[in-house]
């Protein structure tokens, strides 16, 4: 009897042994490039794209007008072989490859750009790629005066206009694939939900290498799907993937430790973490805390009060930049290299709050009325920096005496609260910045915007500084110079400093990891950071892919 | 003449349960629907915070979400659309929640028959040679063994399984087999100590024997009764095991769907999970009964 | 009480006793960040090292362990009052109603309880005391955790009803309150202590695995399943073994708990 069992258990496990030994790492041909999104593409179409797996698929896929290169951060030509803008900001004219055809075949001309802009400026799209270009009321008009040339006119200045085109992949009007048609360097091959997306060359790709072979080199791209950033990771180390293109701090520390030469670190990032206080005149806590919340002494304090240097050091292991402003130094163009940068300095802090009426004894803070300075800090559940920095700011905020309460909540619990309710005091939360220009930030500084987190859709401007920002934020959104615009923004970039709405603490660097088997790599701050020259990537002889040896 | 009767009411009565089962699969299904709707951030979107979208694309994502608003209007909208086989379109996801159910279901029913298969293997096996041989150090190791994999949280199960790359059925077997071991040992101890079976063991009947004809009647019915419950265990144990461990399959479903508060999704999970629960311990209900009726 | 029982009771008492002391002989407050030191090995100042932020490891252990094994009997207190309600007004009603309480004991185990716990979590006031959210966590755990008891309990009760004793004394006029308080309640008793006993490493486990999916207890607060939380890094656990010291103690515990409930009372 015991055999017999015996024997059913060997060939239950021997049934069962095919899933024990991954399929994952079936063998390699030609050049299949491997990497993981972080969820389900939401869409194909790349006019509705607004998550970031969509985004990549888009950026892979779609061929656009003109590319803003990751690298040198300039704006180069694509589809389009020229461009003009017209001194008035409204209207701008392409000069168009010729003979160009989509994946399928359909040849490309005017007509289908001209499609494409008109759908994206559909008012009843909703997508953010068309919003960005909506300056003010009014119909955009499109002629296509030649098979290779095209004219749009916008009803109002769209500033930083030609840069937007950077995200708008070109549709095909006539081809009955519709949005699968593409002109970039890869085509959607196969999508299986929850499992992965494929995607093959393009043999219609329009770009071609010195020696004039054509790309892209890699015959195909192969995107799993995978949530789990450490199950990403171990994948890493077998050799399963090729790319992270995004890795946490102590993820990659783990990876640089064991094979240093498939960790990249490109620097600081566009990302930034900060925390602001609520100052919604409606919300549901006392006015006493009201008046510390809008006291911007307060807020500077509190921002003197913070260590960053231990927040990038600790938290981050180093793999992060002390923050100022909204703009990170990583945008080499917008960023204001003249802002001081401040040092932590608790002794200033309290200098600060003594005068504006606060008093400091017995290691606890009172306001003028005594109340004792204590706060709700929230952020969101399950992301480990956010969390360990929530901490690491409720122990420094302890030493100038006031008390931080650190609750967390899930995404959606949080965003109500930040943007229904108000029932909050302070936030942390980092802002994803794709975008270089600032003026798709123009939702955040105006003070009647939706997304101005600390005091949003104010009817009128409820202080001097905010008017001013929004008064500098119109201006340079009106203004087709960008001399001009830079100078608005550095000093919108200065009030910011000054007043502290958000008071930002660290932008975290562009970690990758590349596994040595690619070749061709060159790992930018801008998203996507690993495989934004994803048409000239190669793999290597290599045939473990391996990223360990 | 009562058995006959007793005959020609079963299919009836079996018909009755059956649909008592369903009235309250579905009364489960509204109560998470009313659970879902109640929890904070339910219609609120994580795209809300994209400052690119322009005011009146917020406001117009906002109006879509409003017409769900109402639960009652929900609740009869959902019902009249099940009617006709229709299960809705998930929120977050975009896709039929017919389509999802039919993907991920397989792979989620795959993984808890392969579990509950090394489970009742590894269990059955390590229970019953103990029992035969009475080694002392034999029974001592593998209730050590089986005890300390029962104070492991699955959690921990399923992040070791995560790191060893080791698949979703072998965590739930692990999870499910400290359960069984307990319960099968107990029981065929149990067994043992009956009278006749001691009898027996001193006439010197081999071992083998003994567990065929005299200690397996006694314990079949219960034994088949915690296949049911078995089943149950490793059901419920698969929805956090996939959800850390990422597998596309049912839990995982479940766990992003809350995240997202997608309500249709939601609603239509928990009338699965708990139609399976119900039809598990039904069967094994029935099964127990049916052989309690014959013993007697 | 065999030996076996014996050990397991005087590792929990020890266990108990390390966590009274513990509280005046810890090193350091277990929120205080050594900053200088985060992922220090272990020290004279810091025995098991310290966490990521540069907390000592001890002190929160230590505190962990407190809120665990005082909040988790918390729980199972809870949960076993509300299966021997249901369970045994289910045993004794039995028919209709006990079918009807046994299916709803399914439902319930299918349904997303996840969404009551953040309801919950949202209507408290942001500033509660940490510690008052961790006892909320706690008392919901054991209000949504009677399941498994109310099975139990039913059928004991069920056997109660039928049983020749009970026929006997109703037979011979016994009242019902004098049936309950002398005839039912005495032999349940043992059968709900049983299960009060089993549920206590339940909720541990319990704790933990909310606490790992990012659902129990919240940092800076410490609990064993919070400190389980930094175990996604299996592969530098070799290179620092000492951070298995919290995944042990959880495993020692349990066990000692399972093992001094006397064996024939385990049912399920």
């Amino acid at each position: 009897m015991i055999r017999r069992l015996c024997v059913a258990f060997v060939l239950t496990l021997v049934l069962c042994w095919p899933s024990f030994v991954s399929s994952e790492s079936a063998s390699q041909s030609g050049g299949e490039l491997h990497f993981c999104l972080h969820g389900e593409p939401k869409t194909f179409n790349p006019l509705l794209v607004e998550d970031g797996q969509s985004e990549i698929v888009r950026y892979l896929t779609g061929g656009v007008l003109i590319r803003l290169n990751r690298q040198t951060q300039a704006l180069e030509p694509a589809l389009a072989t020229s461009w003009k803008t017209t001194p008035d900001g409204r209207t701008i004219i392409f000069h168009l490859r010729t003979g160009l055809h989509f994946s399928d075949g359909t040849p490309f001309t005017s007509e289908d750009v001209a499609y494409t802009v008109k759908a994206l400026m559909d008012p009843q799209l909703h997508s953010p790629t068309g919003d960005s270009f909506r300056s003010g009321d009014g119909q955009v008009s499109v002629q296509t005066p030649s098979a290779d040339t095209i004219t749009v006119t916008f009803p109002a200045p769209v500033a930083g206009l030609e840069r937007l085109f950077d995200q708008v992949a070109i549709l095909s009007a006539h081809s009955p694939k519709k949005e699968m048609a593409v002109l970039g360097p890869f085509y959607v091959a196969d999508y299986s939900p929850g499992s992965h997306v494929l995607l093959r060359r393009n043999s219609n790709y329009w770009k071609k290498d010195k020696e004039g072979k054509p790309l892209p080199y890699l015959d195909s791209i192969r995107l799993d799907i995978q949530r789990n950033h450490d199950i990403e990771i171990l994948r890493f180390r077998r050799g399963e993937i090729h790319i992270i293109n995004s890795l946490d701090a102590d993820l990659f520390d783990r990876l640089q430790k064991e094979s240093p030469a498939a960790a990249h670190d490109a620097g600081p990032s566009l990302d930034s973490e900060f925390v602001w206080f609520n100052q919604v005149p409606t919300a549901a806590f006392p006015d006493y805390k009201k008046v510390w919340f809008r006291s911007t002494e307060f807020r500077k304090a509190i921002s003197l009060a913070i260590n960053r240097d231990d927040l990038a050091r600790i938290v981050y292991a180093g793999h992060a930049q002390p923050a100022y402003g909204p703009i990170s130094p990583a945008n080499r163009f917008w960023f204001n290299s003249a802002l001081p940068v401040p040092k932590y300095d608790s002794a200033a802090a309290l200098r600060l709050l003594a005068q504006a009426g606060f008093r400091f004894d017995g290691g606890i803070l009172r306001d003028s009325s005594g109340n004792h300075v204590e706060f709700t800090l929230i952020t969101s559940t399950g992301n480990k920096p956010r969390e360990q920095m929530v901490t690491m700011i409720q122990q420094d905020l302890s030493q100038i005496g006031i008390k931080v309460n650190m609750v967390t909540l899930d995404f959606p619990s949080l965003i109500e609260r930040i943007t229904r309710t108000f029932d909050y005091e302070a936030c942390l939360l980092g802002f994803t910045n794709t975008d270089l220009d600032p003026s798709s930030q123009m939702n955040v500084w105006l003070s009647s915007a939706e997304n101005h987190q600390w005091n949003p859709k104010q009817s009128q401007p409820a202080t001097p500084w905010e008017a001013e920002i929004d008064r500098l934020m119109q201006s340079q959104a009106s203004s087709t110079s960008d001399k001009k615009r830079k100078t608005d923004w550095d000093r919108v970039q200065q009030i910011v400093f000054e007043q502290q709405p958000f008071i930002y603490l660290i932008n975290r660097d562009a970690m990758s990891a590349i596994s040595p088997a690619v070749i061709g790599s060159a790992p930018s701050v801008l998203d996507p950071h690993a495989f934004w020259n994803a048409d000239v990537l190669r793999l290597g002889p290599d045939p473990s892919m391996g990223a360990q040896k | 003449m009562i058995k006959d009767e007793k005959i020609t009411k079963l299919p009836w009565n079996a018909l009755r349960r059956l649909l008592f089962l369903l009235c309250l699969g579905i009364g489960g299904a509204f109560l998470s629907a009313t659970l879902v709707r109640f929890a904070p951030g339910y219609g609120v979107q994580e795209r809300e915070l994209d400052p690119r979208w322009s005011a009146q694309s917020i406001e117009a994502l906002r109006q879509k979400q409003m017409l769900q608003e109402g639960l009652a209007s929900y609740y009869m909208h959902y019902l009249s659309a099940l009617a006709h086989g229709d299960l809705g379109e998930s929120d977050s996801l975009k896709r039929p929640v017919r389509e999802l159910l039919r993907q991920r279901l397989p792979a989620t029913g795959k993984s808890v028959v392969r579990g509950l298969g090394i489970a009742w293997l590894a269990a059955a096996l390590l229970a019953s040679p103990g029992l035969a041989s009475r080694g002392w150090f034999y029974e001592a190791s593998s209730t050590a063994f089986s005890s300390l994999l029962l104070s492991l949280p699955s959690a921990v199960v399923a992040m070791l399984a995560v790191q060893l790359r080791a698949p979703v059925f072998f965590a739930i077997g692990v999870v499910v087999f400290p359960r069984l071991h307990r319960y099968i040992r107990s029981l065929l101890v149990r067994s043992y100590n009956q009278p006749h079976v001691l009898a027996a063991r001193a006439r010197g009947l081999r071992s083998g024997a003994i567990f065929c004809r005299h200690v397996l009647p006694i314990a079949a019915p219960p034994l088949l009764a915690l296949l049911g419950v078995s089943f149950t265990i490793a059901f419920g144990a698969a929805i956090p095991i996939e959800a850390l461990c990422d597998s596309p399959g049912l839990g995982q479903l479940a766990w992003q769907a809350a995240l997202n508060r997608d309500l249709p999704l939601i609603v239509n999970v928990t009338l699965i999970v708990s139609l399976v629960m119900f039809a598990a311990n039904s069967l094994a209900d029935l099964t127990s009964r049916a052989f309690a009726g014959s013993v007697q | 009480m065999s030996p076996l029982q014996k050990t397991a009771a005087v590792i929990l008492c020890a266990i108990f006793l390390l966590m009274v002391l513990g509280t005046i002989l810890v090193p350091a407050p277990h929120f205080h960040q050594f900053r200088d030191v985060p992922n220090a090995s272990p020290s004279t100042a810091h025995p098991l090292g310290t966490d990521a932020l540069g907390r000592d490891s001890l002190s929160r252990l230590l505190y962990g362990t407190r809120v665990s094994l005082l909040l988790a009997p918390a729980a199972a207190l809870l949960s076993t009052m509300i299966a021997a309600l249901l369970g045994s007004a289910a045993g004794f009603l039995g028919g209709r109603f006990e079918r009807i309480v046994l299916a709803v004991t399914d439902l319930s185990l299918a349904l997303p309880w996840l969404f009551l716990l953040l309801t919950v979590r949202a209507m408290l006031p942001l500033d509660v005391p940490p510690m008052v959210s961790v006892v909320i966590a706690f008392l919901m755990m054991g209000l949504l955790g009677w399941q498994a008891s109310v099975r139990v309990v039913c059928t004991a009760a069920r056997g109660i009803r039928d049983s020749d004793f009970l026929l006997l004394a109703r037979s011979s006029g016994c009242k019902p309150a004098r049936l309950v308080l002398c005839h039912v309640a005495p032999n349940l008793r043992s059968l709900f202590y049983a299960q009060f006993w089993i549920s206590i490493p339940l909720f541990i486990l319990t704790e933990a695995n909310l606490s790992i999916l990012g659902l129990g207890v919240m940092e800076p607060m410490a609990s064993w399943g919070n400190l389980l939380r930094g175990f996604e890094d299996f592969s530098a656990l070799g290179a620092n073994p000492w951070r298995l010291v919290p995944l042990i103690l959880l495993v020692i515990v349990v066990i000692c708990f399972q093992l001094v409930l006397p064996s024939q009372e385990v049912t399920q």
